[in-house]
């Protein structure tokens, strides 16, 4: 089984996985960093959102042999205190219901408030397009990602 | 339960207190002779184990409190509520509060089920109870140690004041009043003294830290030393079974550790009757990769070759058309309710209403796939997964395996969402059976394409709704249901408009289908409110009265003619009618902004709904729902908002967008990419009115959903003059639905 090196959250972490292992479940089985979700493995719902070269992307479609050499952040490694902005509105207006798929909401927004960090209304929502909450706490979301940049800019 | 009935708290026998091994103070209640289940839960959910239920606080010398919250949060927001509700009582400041998730405990707790928004209107007085019990005897021991009558001291956040002005702080008494007797007679609150409940924005959920930062929460997430993954690959259509399969490739593959099959353990149970709810999912055999990690035993699972054959028939989506129909065109009906003589009624009047509403099976899709841990050992069986009935999934793995119920050990996760879907325990029974099995630590992971196809579907359901108008009033109304499998059971029909309408009947009949159903978040009422609250739109209109004023005058007929069998409050409904009129400036609107309005109850509370909508080129887009309920005292607004905003979100989605049947008994959808959920840019902006009265509260987790698909089918009509009797309504109107992914 090949052998590959990957630049998670800043340390280096060695593993052994098949070349077409999704990222996904190289964080979750191997490297034990589950707070990056699975919820369809098609790319279709952004609960498996991580940060790749600062750009949001879906974790179970891109394939361990693909992340070798880029810089890869994860939920555990947004902030060193679980205080970065984003993080803060979420808590500050209390987001989450069941929580499952903030994960990755809180991964897509802010990656995209890097890019944008002060954005119109549609903005937000085309930009949160690919996260689906099933519990359809989108009013809270679309609220926290407005605060998280005002706290940016 | 009707509301007017009071829940009794005589059952200070149950009280129990136990000095801790550590030191401290535990003390545990019991909620089965104050919560009687009775009628109140529909018939599918009464299979569950009901029996009784506890909660724990802990308080440790050093004055530490730790609240064990008893049911499962499938992020319906108890394991912050419920264990408020004792904060209060205890009076301790909420920073101060641990709240850790109980595990399953069927000696010392029962009613562990999270399911038709039941757990703080059940938990109200007695958990608000047993923070008093354990604070008098907190207080009894102070006054004990310093010589005076309990009565002359006073508690605030934790620290107990005597007379003198002396202090005590709860960790200081806590080893000498856990050796109290338990008091009899304490007193709650006044509901003007609350320091917590219902005070300014709320509490935060208690598990935002470690959501938010991604820490190991759910059973997705739970992981032990050695173990394995497990992969099960079930039939692809309802009604076939396996014949045969090819295991050689799976097994060369370096990751997969052993193919077995199960299913032989969970169909000698069904066979012995030990459940009704009899499902081919849970019967037939599957084939089972295990491996190293989940992705092995995914990739494990498509290198099986499978030979499938028919046992059964293969139903389509025109079939189960074809068949509902039929029945509510046939007279084998159940009948559920009936006032009056609705035949006379009919025959005589000078107009008849009837209209037909069709709704599709809809799967629950939960984030979080269905995962459920086993490790079975000669010595024990230990489960940890998410589950809504974990005292039932108990009960059936310790028959399924021979093992006694003390050999069972089950811990519940957080779960990703619940929605019904785990309330049935199907993906506990097959975990057990695997690791009985290979007598190992094991996982079973649902793909999302094992979630949506094997599911427990909302069933598919047509209701004929007629209405006899005489002289300009209305004087009949007879409603008809036709399901698959089974819905409505004894207690739907004495929701309105029952006792509004003198003649007024309610029939239901059912047929059998292979297509596994059950409870779908409201159940019973999910699709009935958009159905029953599009036909009385359209009544008002025929009788050429206003939409508003045709329902208060209906209600008031309630309120003159008092029914001991009603289940809504009429007082009530017109109060959250008023207040969603008043609140959505409904009839001012500007140009181009259509409204719709939705009057509903379920679950013990009281909504109204005016949905605002716009079209854009030719699409009805939802822009604001005001949202007008009457839930009694709200005991933690930011978790109500959540539930409130979350339901109404959901029920617009489910109305409009969401279809679901089968081809020859396979699924037609089986991921996102050919499944419509909602997203961020089709939601409106939901504003939310609570109705103050002080009332005992009851749940929130379903009761604003049903209402809204109606809302928005009204506001739809007024914008277009189409009627949408068929969910989901986009595809009724024509509009191309192209899945949005």
């Amino acid at each position: 089984m090949p052998t590959f090196n990957l630049k998670i959250n800043n340390k280096t972490h060695t593993v052994e996985a098949d070349m077409d292992t999704p990222l996904l479940w190289v964080l979750r089985d191997k490297i034990n960093l589950v707070g990056t979700k699975f919820g369809c493995g098609i790319g279709q719902c952004g609960a498996c959102t991580v940060h790749v070269d600062g750009n949001a992307m879906k974790s179970c479609l891109l394939q361990v042999s693909q992340a070798e050499g880029m810089k890869i952040t994860t939920i555990e490694g947004l902030s060193e205190h679980g205080d970065h902005p984003v993080q803060q509105a979420w808590k500050e207006i209390d987001v989450p219901q069941c929580g499952y798929c903030q994960a990755g909401q809180i991964m897509t927004a802010s990656a995209f408030l890097k890019k944008n960090p002060n954005p119109s209304s549609s903005e937000i929502r085309n930009a949160m397009h690919g996260n689906i909450c099933r519990c359809a706490a989108y009013n809270s979301i679309e609220e926290a990602v407005k605060i998280a940049s005002e706290k940016l800019s | 339960m009707k509301p007017s009935e009071q829940i009794k708290f005589s059952r200070r026998s149950f009280l129990k207190t136990s000095a801790l091994a550590s030191g401290g103070m535990l003390i545990g209640f019991n909620l089965f002779n104050a919560c009687k289940a009775d009628a109140e839960m529909p018939i599918d959910l009464s299979q569950l184990n009901y029996n009784d239920f506890n909660a724990f606080i802990k308080i440790s010398p050093e004055g530490k409190v730790t609240i064990f919250s008893p049911n499962p949060e499938i992020g319906q927001g108890v394991k912050t509520s419920m264990p408020m509700l004792i904060a209060e009582e205890l009076d301790v400041p909420w920073e101060d509060v641990y709240v850790v998730q109980a595990p399953l405990d069927a000696e010392n707790y029962t009613r562990q089920l999270a399911g038709g928004s039941q757990s703080i209107r059940h938990g109200w007085k007695p958990l608000r109870e047993t923070g008093a019990t354990a604070k008098q005897m907190l207080v009894n021991a102070a006054a004990a140690r310093w010589g005076v009558d309990a009565s002359e001291c006073k508690v605030n956040n934790g620290i107990i004041t005597n007379g003198k002005g002396e202090t005590l702080g709860y960790g200081d008494v806590v080893l000498e009043a856990a050796n109290l007797e338990v008091p009899e007679d304490v007193v709650l609150k006044d509901p003007k003294d609350f320091k917590i409940i219902g005070k300014g924005k709320g509490k935060g959920n208690v598990d935002i830290d470690k959501i938010i930062t991604g820490k190991p929460l759910f059973g997705l997430d739970y992981k032990e030393e050695g173990m394995l993954y497990a992969s099960v690959l079930r039939p692809p259509a309802f009604g076939q079974i396996l014949e045969s399969y090819d295991d050689s490739a799976a097994k060369s593959m370096p990751g997969v550790v052993d193919v077995i099959t199960i299913g032989e353990k969970v169909r000698a149970l069904f066979d012995a009757g030990k459940k009704s709810w009899t499902t081919q999912l849970s019967t037939t055999d599957k084939v089972v990769v295990i491996a190293k990690t989940t992705w092995d035993a995914m990739k494990g699972k498509k290198a099986i070759k499978a030979i499938w054959k028919n046992d059964s028939s293969l139903e389509s989506t025109e079939f189960h058309d074809e068949k509902l129909l039929e029945l509510l065109n046939d007279n084998k009906f159940k009948e559920r309710r009936s006032d009056g003589n609705i035949k006379k009624a009919f025959k005589e009047a000078d107009k008849v209403v009837e209209r037909i509403y069709e709704a599709p099976f809809l799967p629950h899709n939960c984030l979080e796939p269905m995962n459920f841990f086993a490790n079975v050992t000669p010595e024990k069986v230990h489960l940890v997964g998410p589950v809504q009935t974990p005292a039932d999934a108990a009960k059936v793995v310790a028959d399924l395996l021979g093992r006694d119920l003390e050999d069972i050990h089950l811990e519940m996760t957080r779960m990703g969402g619940g929605f019904g879907r785990r309330l049935y325990g199907d993906f506990v029974y097959e975990a057990a059976e695997i690791s009985n099995a290979i007598q190992k630590p094991v996982k079973i992971v649902s793909s999302r394409e094992d979630d949506m196809t094997t599911g427990i579907y909302r069933p598919a359901s047509k209701y004929k709704i007629s209405a006899s108008i005489k002289d300009g009033k209305l004087t009949g109304y007879h409603l008809k249901e036709a399901c698959i499998n089974g819905n409505m059971y004894g207690l739907i029909p004495n929701f309105f408009p029952a006792g509004a309408i003198e003649n007024y009947q309610v029939d239901t009949a059912n047929y059998q289908s292979n297509i596994t159903t059950g409870a779908w978040r409201a159940p019973f009422t999910n699709f009935l409110a958009s159905a029953e609250q599009s036909f009385f739109d359209e009544l008002a209109e025929e009788l050429g009265v206003d939409r508003v004023q045709l329902h208060l005058d209906l209600l008031e007929n309630v309120k003159n003619n008092p029914d001991p069998n009603i289940e809504y409050s009429p007082e009530r409904l017109q109060g959250v009618l008023k207040l969603a009129v008043e609140k959505s400036n409904w009839g001012n609107v500007r140009n181009g902004v259509y409204q719709g309005l939705s009057v509903y109850y379920c679950h013990n509370t009281h909504v109204a709904e005016v949905a605002d909508i716009t079209m854009e080129n030719g699409v009805p887009s939802v822009k604001k729902v005001t949202c007008a309920v009457d839930c009694g005292i709200v005991v933690n607004k930011l978790g109500a908002l959540n539930q409130i905003k979350g339901g109404v979100i959901d029920g617009i989605g489910h109305a409009l967008y969401s279809d679901f049947g089968f081809k020859d008994g396979v699924p037609k959808s089986n991921n996102f990419n050919t499944y419509q959920l909602i997203r961020m840019g089709q939601t409106p902006k939901v504003n939310v009115h609570f109705v103050e009265n002080g009332l005992d509260p009851t749940g929130l987790g379903e009761p604003t959903l049903p209402p809204v698909g109606a809302a928005v089918a009204n506001a739809i009509y007024k914008a277009t003059g189409k009627r949408l009797t068929k969910q989901p309504y986009m595809s009724h109107l024509n509009i191309e639905t192209e899945i949005l992914g």
